[in-house]
């Protein structure tokens, strides 16, 4: 490839944001060939967005800072260009699916381009016809973006970027908040796109398993403003630098790890589909397997939550959820999975009062509570939404927490006491006193689990608690609700991130549009290929290497890897 | 003040939607029987100091004749008055600042007396005069009326959109502040 | 979700085949004249055209139930409360005064305010059907092109689109922020004290408008990625092409006002006084 010129171009490239203090992006140095497919992971903060920007022009048009060095993108000097010449190149397709959709309906959408260039109408509605089939949305033209999917929304962004054939393709984490199959459909379109138009493709992600479901050229490793390493797949997985940067690795590596097989040996070691095992390989992972004893859960039937028949309907017409019957233990830890709008989130609010039932009851410790407000049942239930700038509506930590138990006849010391308590139990003790703006997207995130923490719920719901985070952030969120977990407190979570639900939830609650379709362990879920198909979800990589291992029992294959997964991490 | 010509047509479109969703969607009850608690001009004026005149004025004059549409029947008057306030208080944005993120006395001052100003331009006079030409009302009722209304729009604009200015100048970071401990 | 934010109503009709340019049009001509003129017999022809319009429209009141309720409690409220004011209003205008009944006091009933409070009530009904037919008989994705046909800006245009396009988005952003808050002891209800009403209203609108302006951040984002605002002008996806229809109708339009004016401004002013 070294012969040709490089399509994108850093040389010495730093950036600063004017809010910033040092530069966000340090000396880059990297080309990028007409063709590639080139993957971009990285901790949360260490630039990938940035690094994005930089080349479809937000930066420096669009966010203002200090440019050094040059960056060139199709042979254009990027500082002296415009964002306008810059965006006939690169099309950019962002993580929030309805921030981009800014037409009426989809055909207005995709034509968004076109008309800011002038195209005439006849041209115009050829090209987005085109467009619309190269992925696949042209039933849909008519319809506006509150009758679509989170995937279906995903398509027509590409589409309105694919409609003035652009040369670069640049995905900044296409895969957050979308169900796994969604994702798994999304990462093959782009493959699809990527031979079709012979386009360069930069996918910014650190889900990196799903996004090398389709092979990649390179993967590009960002800490902290910096390329760190520019690697292969094949190299950078058996290098331990993922792990080093916490980056989660792929599961079945892991588990190849575990087993001790030589993965310098194994082929094709970046792709699960083509992975293929020597004879060794494989005995070491039965042998691994066989050596590990599994332990039995034990379930008691004290139940705290119950729902029954729930049926509902946001404009009474439509029902989004039928006759849903869910059990949940006393101090259960438990995950709520399945398509997008298969209706997760309502359930929630249903449980929660926010909505109320057509049909059906909620009960509480065997206690009818489908009447009551929804203030009195947050004093029992809580729910946390997914995001936390919905919920902060205070400068200070203090008062942000303070709020759930002010007005309820408690004195001043007493608040303050409880406050502080729960601040401490979500290690923001020290914080206290700091304004919210300054803390972290993660720290927030505590922030509005411990103002819901404060009223003492026995119950809290947590909606995609993990969506868009790095694995640092997600380890510490969800360790942290492990602690509540085992002080008693029942958490529900609903998730897209199957391997959460694998690593932290004991069952998962299967939802499939507006029905409760299955209930068993997640390991169990993600083993039977017929739910998987039916509720939008994604065989874990494990699955397939126990088959591929000839191991007859893939669920308890799973559990053992989760088991010493566990284990292995209480270690450090 | 942010200077961005897409950033301020995005901001008018959503300015105005939810302008539209507060006067439209959301009754709160003023304690005065059957009024309510006007939101949207206090969304308004924060919209105005933020990004500028033209937003504020655009963006409530959109989102006022949209929820007129949404009944029937559109109140020109009133909705020029609208535009018209929100216009008046844009025009103090550079002096109050936000931007810098302090929303201190000095800032505050500068709101009140753009918000008195708008109020008294906006609704006893644009407004009263509309009415007087389009419907031939007697001055004096009409006057009346819309200085009760400015008072109320006054003291709303002041309360709630003073408040959410002071939260948002709380959570703009200063030019070169930014830095990891 | 609500997606009928203005209550769009699909039908093939007439005036549902018009282009919205058009439609915008006879909507501006009718407010404006409305508003302009107190002659009678102009409005009484108003009137009778803009409920022509809503036949030909083939919508049902029932349709539109809602609104006319609305209108009509509008209506009488207002022509009690012109009443009460000042039961000799249509005496000064209208410079005579013929007593029709004593009710109390200084409330004498006179043909002239009577005639006075029809002419504002039927300026209130014309703007009625008018504003209806608009609303009900145009596919929202049209306003903004029909908007910038006649001249006004189109990132001014494109702002009334946008408004349009995120209404339900932030119709639920609120909900959802209310219900949490609510959890949390934020009541907006008769039942809370006033000042706190106003706080609770700010901890729910605070966090409102701040995801509102990361949402105008990431908007205005993608917007400039697909070149918005490159060129001075652009064109337009639904944009309905101009039949004879419409230009015959604009053509009535223009005439209509014009004569309406002249009828309107003879005898130097805009009142028609039956009375001398
Ligand atoms: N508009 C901005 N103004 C100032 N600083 C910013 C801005 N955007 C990002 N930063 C800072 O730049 C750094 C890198 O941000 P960036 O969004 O590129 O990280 P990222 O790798 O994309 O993270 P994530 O995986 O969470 O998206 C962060 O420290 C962030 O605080
Ligand atoms: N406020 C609302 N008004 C009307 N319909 C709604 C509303 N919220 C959600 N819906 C619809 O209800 C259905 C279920 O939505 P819900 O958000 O519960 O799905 P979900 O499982 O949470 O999806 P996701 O995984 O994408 O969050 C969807 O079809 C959605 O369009
Ligand atoms: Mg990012
Ligand atoms: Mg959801």
């Amino acid at each position: 490839m070294s012969e040709m010129t490089p399509i994108i171009s850093f040389k010495n490239f730093s950036f600063q944001y004017n809010a910033q203090k040092r530069p966000t992006l340090k000396d880059i140095n990297l080309d990028i060939y007409p063709g590639e497919k080139i993957l971009i992971c990285g901790a949360s903060g260490s630039g990938k967005s940035t690094l994005g920007n930089c080349i479809n022009g937000l930066i420096p048009f669009s966010y203002n800072g200090k440019i050094e060095g040059s960056l060139t993108v199709d042979g254009i000097e990027t500082k002296n260009s415009s964002i306008f010449e810059l965006s006939t190149r690169v099309g950019t397709v962002l993580q929030d699916p309805d921030g981009q959709f800014v037409g009426l309906t989809v055909g207005e959408d995709i034509a968004f381009a076109l008309e800011n260039d002038c195209i005439e109408q006849g041209r115009m509605i050829e090209l987005t016809d085109h467009a619309a089939m190269q992925v696949g949305i042209e039933k849909h033209m008519k319809k506006a973006p509150y009758d679509l999917s989170g995937g279906q929304k995903q398509r027509v962004s590409m589409a309105g970027v694919l409609v003035d054939d652009v040369k670069i393709l640049l995905f900044d984490e296409p895969l957050a908040n979308l169900d796994p199959a969604t994702g798994k459909g999304a990462i093959e379109l782009i493959e699809k796109l990527k031979k079709e138009t012979n386009t360069t493709v930069v996918i910014i992600e650190h889900r990196i398993e799903d996004a090398l479901w389709e092979n990649v050229d390179r993967i590009l490793l960002m800490a902290d403003g910096c390329i760190v390493a520019d690697k292969k797949p094949q190299d950078m997985l058996r290098s331990p630098l993922l792990n080093e940067y916490g980056i989660r690795e792929p599961l079945y590596l892991t588990a190849l790890k575990y087993a001790s097989a030589d993965i310098n040996k194994v082929e094709h070691i970046d792709n699960i589909r083509q992975l293929n095992l020597e004879k060794e390989e494989v005995n070491s992972v039965r042998d691994w397997y066989l050596s590990q004893q599994r332990q039995q859960t034990v379930n008691d039937n004290n139940y705290i939550l119950e729902t029954q028949d729930l049926s509902f309907a946001y404009d009474g017409k439509e029902y989004v959820l039928n006759d849903i019957n869910v059990k949940i233990r006393k101090g259960e830890m438990l995950s709520i999975v399945g398509r997008n709008g298969a209706g997760k989130s309502t359930f929630c609010k249903l449980v929660c009062g926010f909505e109320k039932p057509q049909k059906g009851k909620v009960f509480f410790k065997g206690k009818d509570v489908t009447d009551t407000t929804i203030r009195h049942r947050a004093a029992h239930i809580g729910y946390v939404m997914q995001n936390p700038n919905q919920m902060i509506s205070q400068i200070q930590i203090f008062d942000e927490v303070a709020m759930g138990i002010a007005n309820i006849g408690l004195s001043k010391e007493e608040i303050q006491e409880r406050v502080y308590e729960t601040l401490k139990v979500c290690g923001l003790y020290e914080f206290r006193n700091w304004p919210i703006s300054a803390l972290s997207f993660g720290q927030k995130k505590r922030v509005t689990i411990a103002s819901i923490l404060v009223m003492g719920p026995e119950v809290i719901i947590l909606d995609e608690p993990t969506a868009g985070q790095d694995l640092r952030h997600y380890t510490e969120i969800m360790e942290f609700l492990k602690d509540l977990n085992k002080q008693g407190i029942t958490v529900i979570i609903v998730t897209h991130d199957m391997h959460l639900m694998l690593e932290y939830t004991s069952r998962a609650i299967v939802f499939s549009n507006g029905q409760m379709v299955d209930d068993k362990a997640g390991s169990a879920v993600l083993c039977d290929p017929e739910l998987v198909e039916k509720a939008a979800l994604k065989e874990t990589s494990l699955f397939n290497l126990a088959t591929m291992c000839g191991i007859d029992d893939p669920v308890s294959f799973v559990d053992c890897f989760i088991d010493c997964d566990r284990r292995e991490r209480e270690h450090e | 003040m942010k200077n961005d010509a897409v950033k301020k047509v995005v901001a008018t479109g959503i300015g105005a939607a939810l302008f539209f969703v507060l006067a439209r969607f959301v009754a709160v009850p003023s304690g005065i029987p059957n009024t309510n608690i006007a939101f949207q001009y206090g969304i308004q004026s924060f919209f105005a100091v933020v990004y500028g005149p033209v937003v504020g004025c655009l963006s409530g004059f959109i989102g006022h004749v949209l929820t007129d549409m949404s009944w029937g029947g559109v109140w020109w008057s009133w909705a020029f008055g609208t535009a018209v306030y929100g216009l008046i208080v844009g025009l103090f944005a550079k002096k109050i600042n936000i931007e810098s993120g302090e929303f201190g006395k000095k800032a505050l001052v500068n709101f009140a007396i753009a918000n008195c100003l708008a109020n008294v331009v906006a609704w006893p006079i644009i407004a009263a005069v509309g009415d007087v030409v389009i419907y031939k009302e007697d001055f004096k009722i009409v006057v009346a009326q819309l200085a009760v209304a400015a008072i109320a729009d006054f003291l709303c604009a002041m309360v709630i959109g003073g408040l959410l200015l002071y939260g948002y100048s709380k959570t703009i970071a200063k030019t070169g502040s930014l830095d990891k401990e | 979700m609500n997606n009928r934010v203005l209550n769009y109503i699909p039908k093939d009709s007439f005036i549902h085949r018009l282009s919205g340019t058009t439609k915008l049009i006879i909507f501006l001509t009718f407010s404006v004249l409305c508003g302009l003129s107190f002659d009678t017999r102009v409005l009484i022809v108003l009137l009778l055209l803009s409920l022509l319009g809503f036949r030909l429209s083939k919508i049902k009141l029932s349709e539109i139930r809602l609104m006319s309720t609305f209108l009509v409690i509008f209506i009488t409220f207002n022509f009690i409360l012109l009443f009460l004011f000042n039961p000799d209003y249509g005496t000064e205008m209208y410079g005579t005064r013929t007593v029709l009944f004593h009710l109390v006091g200084r409330y004498y009933v006179t043909a002239e305010q009577m005639f006075y409070q029809f002419n504002v009530a039927l300026k209130y009904v014309i703007g009625f059907p008018i504003a209806i037919l608009f609303i009900s008989t145009t596919n929202p994705s049209e306003f903004a092109a029909s908007l910038s046909a006649i001249g006004v800006p189109y990132r001014v245009s494109y702002s009334v689109s946008l408004a349009l396009r995120y209404i339900p988005d932030i119709q639920k952003d609120y909900h959802e922020i209310a219900q949490s808050q609510e959890a949390r002891g934020v009541g907006l209800g008769k039942d809370v004290k006033l000042v706190e009403r106003v706080k609770n209203a700010v901890k729910i609108l605070l966090p409102l408008v701040l995801t509102s302006l990361q949402r105008i951040d990431t908007i205005s984002n993608s917007m400039q990625l697909r070149s918005f605002g490159k060129n001075k002008k652009r064109t337009w996806y639904v944009k309905k092409k101009l039949t004879t229809a419409d230009y015959s109708v604009i053509a009535f339009c223009a005439i209509l006002f014009i004569v309406g004016m002249i009828v309107t401004n003879q005898g130097g002013s805009n009142i028609y006084n039956p009375f001398i």
